[in-house]
């Protein structure tokens, strides 16, 4: 096989570099295996070169059949349009390997999360601290994705240790898990010096429900179901990016009209998540008559929904395969009819926000994320492009957005102002894209392809509302689950908020927070 | 501001009429707590909701009850910001071990008379989470559950006729 041009770059700034092996078995996905000790180095030649946060690390335990673990960092080449997997054997006595935390700040959480899920060391990051298993609750020394996990076993509990600021003047205050709203559960801990926040330390994981182990031995057509469960705001998207996994690796693509058909699905949840942070952002600040009008809106899009495919969070819709729920001409009718409406709601609400000076007063320079610390934290999706990072899988993996002529929009502030920008447009591109699409929908032709599972491995990705859903999955040879790894964009995001919110006051935190409409469960798995 | 009040003039009211649908009887509620909750709080009923790990989805329906279309408060239902203010708990999701104290902490907190009903599959006995090492499942195992709203997620007007039903029994027409 040719060597990659990735390779050749790499070896421009690591010139003694070699890979222990190279693949390639899908057209968007690079393959690369190193040693142990080539691992570290090429992670930061990769994070630079492409440049890329740490997309997923993630561990894979293979012990029944290598007698290793396996380590892999997924980093994504937009230009190229191509997802570098690197991969290290992790020897299974003592595991352990060298942390990439301290040089790229987006692996931090991720090997956080293999040492209290696999038992396996990151040598050198500074916070080794539990995010998922609490230590209130979940004794020391049980790994849960270890494959001979047979269930928790006592053993000594322990408490969190959060950071502390400490100083004349500075106080602490502790909100949640349980908040005063109807949001999931996550618990903040402000260090204010008089007004202005000095710190949030976000302690989150209150939603774990051991998602991934659950994924482990089903079948992908059971397991299909389980991905529309995880984050209940992106279930199509959640969807997609499983499914597109599973076609991976069955070698199927799906027709042309199925893949038009997601696109209108995947528009539609995001304009219903954009118009109801848009009504939040409102909402929050105390304007509560757009914040109504935005719900409204948004009970429109749910209704359409269900019109159209019988669920209103567009579950039980995708297949492997294909999508099960065609729109035909009766609804052709109904959807552009209910855009039409959508779309004049859309601009009266966007008109009475605009042009409410006390409103902008709340949303303008607050919360600001800048462009410097977002690319430095690797924040993705929404919140990067807000602040001025061109990053959208719509974009770079277009698919049938390249027909419809995708334009991604981008924000430079970085504040709450921004982010609230960025979704009036989003949202008008998303109904022009939904129209494109529908137009293209042409007659019968098939939605759905037969699949057999083998055993593979492929990464699964798409663009959410949030930013980009990513699903990577193994399976083995009876097409059953051995690994699914999933990331949602909140869990890169998350620490862009306790950056974000640095200065303001803690009456502005759920301005701020609303504007970056964060999930619980779906970092949280 | 003037621009504010043509929209709230054009737009009217979009409220929409809701029937319960006399349907069976709800089981799960004992007769005496079932008196009890018609008398006391069938005119008003303030909620407090928490999340012990749901998707998000049953947050938004909860939501959602309670935009102008369905406008769940005309019934004198409330979702209050702290339990102190509760008379009933309204329970998502499949109890995350990391949730099981923030619950039953909640829970405490209510002042007498009070009572729970849980919302989704998930809460009823885990749905598609049971089994997983992390989830305690049925809510129904932990706190005394009065009522269930079935779905996942149930739908803004499943989860209001379940309310006015177990409120005011099968008569209740608005
Ligand atoms: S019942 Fe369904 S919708 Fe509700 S939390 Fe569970 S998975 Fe989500």
């Amino acid at each position: 096989m040719d060597c990659p041009e990735v390779i050749s770059s790499i070896k421009k700034s690591l010139p003694d570099f070699s890979a222990l092996a190279v693949s390639q078995h899908y057209p968007d996905e690079i393959f690369i295996k190193v040693s142990p000790e080539a691992f570290k180095d090429t992670s930061m030649v990769l994070h630079k070169i492409l440049p890329s946060p740490v997309m997923m690390l993630f561990a894979v335990d293979e012990r029944k059949l290598t007698g290793v673990f396996t380590l892999n960092a997924v980093f994504v080449n937009l230009k190229q349009r191509q997802w570098i997997i690197l991969n290290m054997d992790i020897p299974q006595e003592n595991p352990y390997f060298d942390s990439l935390a301290k040089s790229i700040h987006s692996a931090a959480i991720f090997e956080r999360e293999i040492q209290e899920m696999f038992g396996i060391q990151p040598k050198g990051n500074p916070d080794l601290r539990r995010m998922n298993l609490h230590d209130e609750v979940w004794p020391q020394g049980n790994f849960p994705l270890r494959n001979d996990f047979k269930g928790m076993v006592n053993g000594n509990l322990s408490e969190y240790k959060f950071n502390r600021v400490e100083g004349g003047g500075i106080f602490e205050v502790p909100v949640g898990p349980v908040h005063a709203g109807i949001i999931g559960p996550g618990h903040f801990r402000f260090s204010v010096a008089g007004e202005p926040i000095v710190n949030l330390e976000l302690r989150l994981g209150f939603a774990h429900r051991g998602v991934e182990k659950l994924f482990e031995g089903k079948t992908c057509f059971d397991a299909l179901r389980l991905s529309e469960c995880i984050c209940g705001d992106s279930a199509f998207a959640y969807s997609v990016a499983f499914a597109t996994a599973a076609e991976k690796i069955s070698g199927i693509s799906i027709p042309q009209k199925a893949a038009y058909l997601r696109g209108i699905y995947l528009e539609l949840e995001r304009m219903y998540n954009h118009v109801s942070d848009i009504g939040g952002i409102a909402l929050d600040v105390g304007f509560s008559f757009p914040a109504a009008y935005a719900s409204v809106i948004k009970e429109t899009i749910l209704q359409l929904n269900e019109k159209l495919t019988a669920s209103r969070y567009l579950k039980n819709v995708n297949v492997i395969g294909g999508v099960s729920g065609d729109i035909d001409d009766a609804k052709k009718l109904i959807l552009f009819d209910a855009l039409k409406k959508i779309k004049k709601d859309f601009n009266a609400l966007v008109k009475m926000l605009n042009s409410s000076v006390s409103f902008m007063d709340r949303v303008d320079t607050t919360g600001v994320l800048i462009k410097k610390t977002a690319q430095d934290l690797g924040v993705v999706g929404l919140v990067a492009r807000a602040s001025g990072i061109p990053t959208d899988l719509r974009k770079y993996f277009p698919g049938v957005y390249s027909q419809a002529k995708f334009k991604m929009m981008t924000q430079e502030a970085g504040d709450v102002l921004s982010r609230l920008e960025l979704r009036f447009s989003e949202f008008v591109e998303s109904c022009r894209l939904i129209e494109e699409f529908t137009i293209k929908l042409s007659g019968s032709r098939d939605m759905q392809v037969n699949s057999v599972l083998k055993q593979e491995s492929a990464l699964g990705y798409v663009e959410g509302a949030r930013g980009p859903v990513l699903c990577w999955l193994k399976t083995d040879a009876h097409g059953v689950i051995a690994r699914c790894k999933l990331v949602d964009p909140s869990s890169h995001n998350w620490q862009g908020l306790s950056y974000a919110v640095l200065g303001n006051i803690i009456p502005d935190f759920p301005v701020c927070n609303k504007s970056f409409n964060l999930s619980y469960s779906g970092n949280d798995l | 501001m003037i621009y504010l009040l043509k929209n709230r003039i054009l737009k009217g009211i979009v409220t929409k009429h809701i029937v319960a649908s006399p349907a069976k009887e709800i089981e799960s509620v004992g007769r005496e707590l079932k008196s009890l909750i018609q008398k006391r709080f069938s005119r008003s009923l303030h909620i407090r909701e928490v999340d012990t790990g749901s998707c998000g989805a049953c947050e938004s329906e909860i939501i959602s009850a309670n935009n102008p279309i369905y406008d769940l408060q005309r019934f004198g239902v409330n979702f209050v910001a702290s339990p102190r203010h509760a008379d009933a708990l309204l329970v998502t999701g499949p109890v995350s071990r990391n949730m099981l104290l923030a619950l039953k902490k909640t829970y405490q907190a209510m002042p007498e008379p009070k009572f729970v009903i849980t919302c989704g599959d998930c809460a009823l006995d885990g749905g598609l989470f049971k089994g997983s090492y992390y989830v305690h499942g049925a809510v129904k195992n932990i706190l005394p559950v009065a009522l269930h709203i079935p779905g996942c997620p149930p739908s803004p007007l499943d989860i209001i006729q379940a309310l006015l039903k177990f409120l005011h029994g099968n008569e209740f027409v608005c």
